[in-house]
């Protein structure tokens, strides 16, 4: 186990994917990630790597297109009103079946919003990041060890099932300094043999394209992506879950609200209510089943969001609406307080009695 | 002996464009550079949004196909992943000069070592028939039915003059394909933007005025006239940059 | 009792303040603890007001937010005004008396009155105010061992600013013996 060193959020992830063979970064200036973006231009040309500010946040995502074309691990990172602009490119980045790490480093919305820490991203993310059906694995950290981790994960779920992975982070746990380990352990290598790497005249040609036009082509190519969506679903759920083996109540919270969640539960066990987290890691594909069996001994869920509630929707289809589910939630770059919390917490048990 | 045959550049797929228009010329143009240069196993294409949206299928080499107007991007990534392929873009003009006219203006400015093929044809024709930035003053398309008005929208973008006043971009000519000597013109300067990359010496773009008789109303023979007493004298032939003209002089 | 101290430095930006966060935070570090630093950011911390939370603990850290310190280091009036509430009973409040001239008015926590800015010029120290009061907090809490001081200094500033950390450890000793 290498030494543990204090590290940025925002500067963990781009240690990390230079870590995991990323050696080529597009970005665009953008509160609060641009740690990233700086970090990436003073390490890449020490590595042979590439770092490119590109003219907007729609160039560095076709930019990330092309590198990753190429089979070559690439990154972008970007913040909500930047991500909105990559949305194009994220949805030809699924429907040309190409793997790449694209980080979201949330803030406050809609519109410019504001740059203090926000979920509000949640839905996009997870559901509405572009036109046409598609999925993308998200990744959630609460901690800046997680901003290591789960980049070193993405890259590697990316690569696995040809698609895009979204770490997708807030202003908080990117501007954090918390004390990391960067050993990561070996980078497993997966066939590419579909990249355009310049036939040589020994081979067809590759074509890396989204164009189906004829109806029955564009159909089998949705079912096949859809058969790896399915098991990505079933192999690849990450989830948190403390005290949850007494808990009569559950907080589900991802992010830095589970980690405001984890002071008040520690401080509603000392109150005697048994109160337990379940913490996605992965928001897609999202701990259905671990929800689905806490439903069955839990009265009530307490949903604590830094949105107007977005995941208590997948909270509540994961567990069929079997128990009353209670929003916490602050917005516009507030976080709800540990009182927030424990007001929600025990207005919860009142409900579920 | 062989006098004229395909291009090895060039795929058995049969070519979507309509019949009599340009674009074919344009096509095999492209594969013969790729062939003469012997480039072909290390060149990788991309395709735009438009006409030429299947240029993925005709071009014997790795190609992607791009967002419409991001071609200049994605050719960025696939030249930056490795500088020792030749990256090429073939676009149109809504492609290149109206939605994607940030990602040419500002690969031209980082002098990007790429080559961009630029048909214009002054309108859009794969949608049937709109009006493209390049349509020439009162010109009829779909969405100027009563001429292009330019109190109301503005005059056409003229791309090498344009890109001309970039100081990264190194090579910038227009070229047209109505008639034999211009089609050999047009051939040279296409190889030349290939051939500039291949020697490392960066931005590339060549405008090749081309017809659409389908969208203009014209039979083809009828479109090649158009084509040199309409869009010639608005856009004039020729180089507009040439960063190493001199020291090929000297040689 | 197993050691936990939630810290909040809060001053202008300029003042040292998120340096002396991290100060805290690498002594954390060094001492096998759990640690977190988080800065207040965005345009507020380009000279505005800028504060930063830092929490040493023996216990896994849960919210980086600091919201009730149990050491307060104010920097200029607007954060004495707006933290001095938060403060836990019994808990610390370290004052740059040069530029706050209020007293604080709670009588559950001990204060402690530094004219750091004033030190800092006298001493022609001038930037190190964040220094003196860091001093001081290690006189008069538990936080980290002084001892230690020039450890965490090799870590935070690079050998090539030899005469950076020259004026940082006198200062925190000005602050120290003060």
């Amino acid at each position: 186990m290498s030494e543990k060193v204090l590290m940025k959020g925002n500067e963990a992830i781009a240690e990390a994917a230079i870590m995991a063979g990323c050696r080529h970064y597009f970005g665009y200036p953008i509160t609060p990630q641009t740690e990233i973006a700086a970090y990436m231009a003073k390490r890449m040309p020490k590595i042979d790597g590439v770092f490119l500010q590109a003219e907007s946040e729609i160039a560095a995502i076709n930019m990330v297109i092309g590198v990753a074309a190429t089979g070559k691990r690439v990154m972008t990172s970007s913040s909500s009103p930047g991500i909105s602009l990559k949305s194009e490119g994220l949805s030809y980045l699924a429907g040309c079946d190409l793997p790449a790490l694209v980080v979201n480093v949330q803030r406050g919305g809609p519109g410019l919003g504001g740059i203090q820490p926000s979920q509000s991203d949640y839905w996009q993310a997870t559901k509405a990041s572009g036109h046409g059906d598609f999925r993308r694995i998200v990744l959630a950290p609460a901690s800046v060890q997680e901003m290591v981790s789960l980049t070193f994960k993405g890259f590697d779920l990316a690569d696995k099932y040809r698609m895009t992975s979204m770490l997708l982070a807030d202003g908080t746990i990117g501007q954090m300094m918390e004390p990391v380990s960067l050993d990561m352990g070996e980078v497993t290598q997966y066939d590419k043999s579909w990249a355009l790497t310049g036939t040589g005249r020994q081979r067809k040609p590759n074509i890396v394209n989204s164009l189906f036009l004829k109806p029955e082509e564009l159909e089998q190519t949705n079912f096949e992506r859809y058969d790896r969506y399915a098991q990505i679903e079933k192999n690849e759920v990450m989830y948190e879950e403390y005290m949850m083996d007494d808990a009569e109540y559950c907080v589900v919270a991802f992010g830095i609200a589970s980690r405001v969640s984890k002071n008040v539960i520690n401080e509603a066990r000392k109150k005697g209510i048994k109160v337990g987290l379940i913490r996605p890691i992965t928001l897609w594909p999202f701990p259905k089943d671990a929800l689905l069996k806490a439903a069955d001994k839990c009265k009530a869920f307490v949903s604590v969001e830094l949105s107007m509630g977005q995941m208590i929707d997948d909270i509540e289809l994961s567990i069929r609406c079997k128990k009353p589910v209670l929003l916490c939630n602050r917005v516009g770059g507030m976080i709800p307080t540990p009182q927030d919390v424990m007001n929600a917490v025990e207005e919860a048990v009142k409900i579920g009695g | 002996m062989v006098v004229f045959k395909k291009p090895d550049s060039l795929t058995n797929a049969e070519l979507s464009f309509c019949p009599g228009c340009t674009h074919g010329i344009i096509t095999r143009l492209v594969a013969e550079a790729i062939d003469e240069l012997g480039i072909q196993g290390t060149t990788i294409g991309v395709a735009p949004v438009g006409c030429s949206v299947m240029a993925y299928n005709f071009f014997d080499v790795d190609m992607a196909q791009a967002a419409h107007g991001r071609a200049p991007a994605v050719a960025t990534g696939i030249k930056r992943s490795d500088p020792n392929n030749i990256v090429f873009t073939y676009q149109g003009d809504g492609d290149l000069a109206a939605i994607g006219t940030a990602e040419t203006v500002h690969a031209a400015a980082r002098g990007e070592n790429i080559t961009v093929i630029f048909v214009n044809n002054a309108i859009y024709g794969m949608t049937g028939g709109q009006m493209a930035p390049t349509s020439l003053p009162g010109m009829v398309t779909q969405t100027s039915p009563y001429g292009r008005d330019t109190e109301k929208v503005g005059l056409p973008v003229k791309v090498c003059e344009l890109l001309s006043n970039v100081d990264g971009a190194t090579y910038l000519e227009r070229v047209a394909v109505n008639s034999v000597p211009n089609i050999n013109k047009a051939k040279k300067a296409i190889y030349k933007a290939f051939k500039n990359q291949v020697e490392g010496k960066g931005f590339s773009l060549v405008e090749v005025l081309s017809t659409c008789p389908t969208n203009w109303g014209l039979p083809p023979a009828k479109a090649l006239e158009w084509l040199g007493e309409n869009m010639i004298p608005y856009y004039p032939l020729g180089v507009y940059k040439d960063k190493y003209a001199g020291e090929e002089a000297a040689k | 009792m197993s050691f936990s101290k939630q810290v909040l430095i809060a001053g202008f930006g300029g003042q040292g303040v998120l340096f002396t966060g991290k100060f805290i935070a690498y002594n954390g570090l060094f001492e096998e603890r759990e640690v977190s630093w988080l800065p207040s950011y965005g345009p507020e911390a380009r000279g505005g007001t800028s504060n930063c939370s830092v929490i040493v603990s023996d216990d896994p850290i849960g919210s980086p937010i600091v919201m009730n310190p149990d050491i307060l280091i104010a920097m200029n009036l607007p954060s004495l005004d707006k933290f001095e509430d938060a403060v836990v009973p019994g808990g610390k409040i370290f004052i740059d008396s040069s530029l706050i001239e209020r007293k604080v008015e709670r009588d559950d926590v001990d204060v402690y009155y530094i004219p750091a800015t004033q030190i800092a010029s006298d001493e022609k120290l001038s930037g190190s105010a964040n220094m003196i009061l860091l001093g001081n907090v290690l006189k008069n809490t538990d936080l980290m061992p002084y001892e230690n001081v020039s450890k965490v200094m090799e870590k935070l500033v690079p050998a090539k600013r030899k005469n950076l950390i020259e004026i940082n450890e006198k200062a925190i000793e000005l602050g120290y013996n003060f």
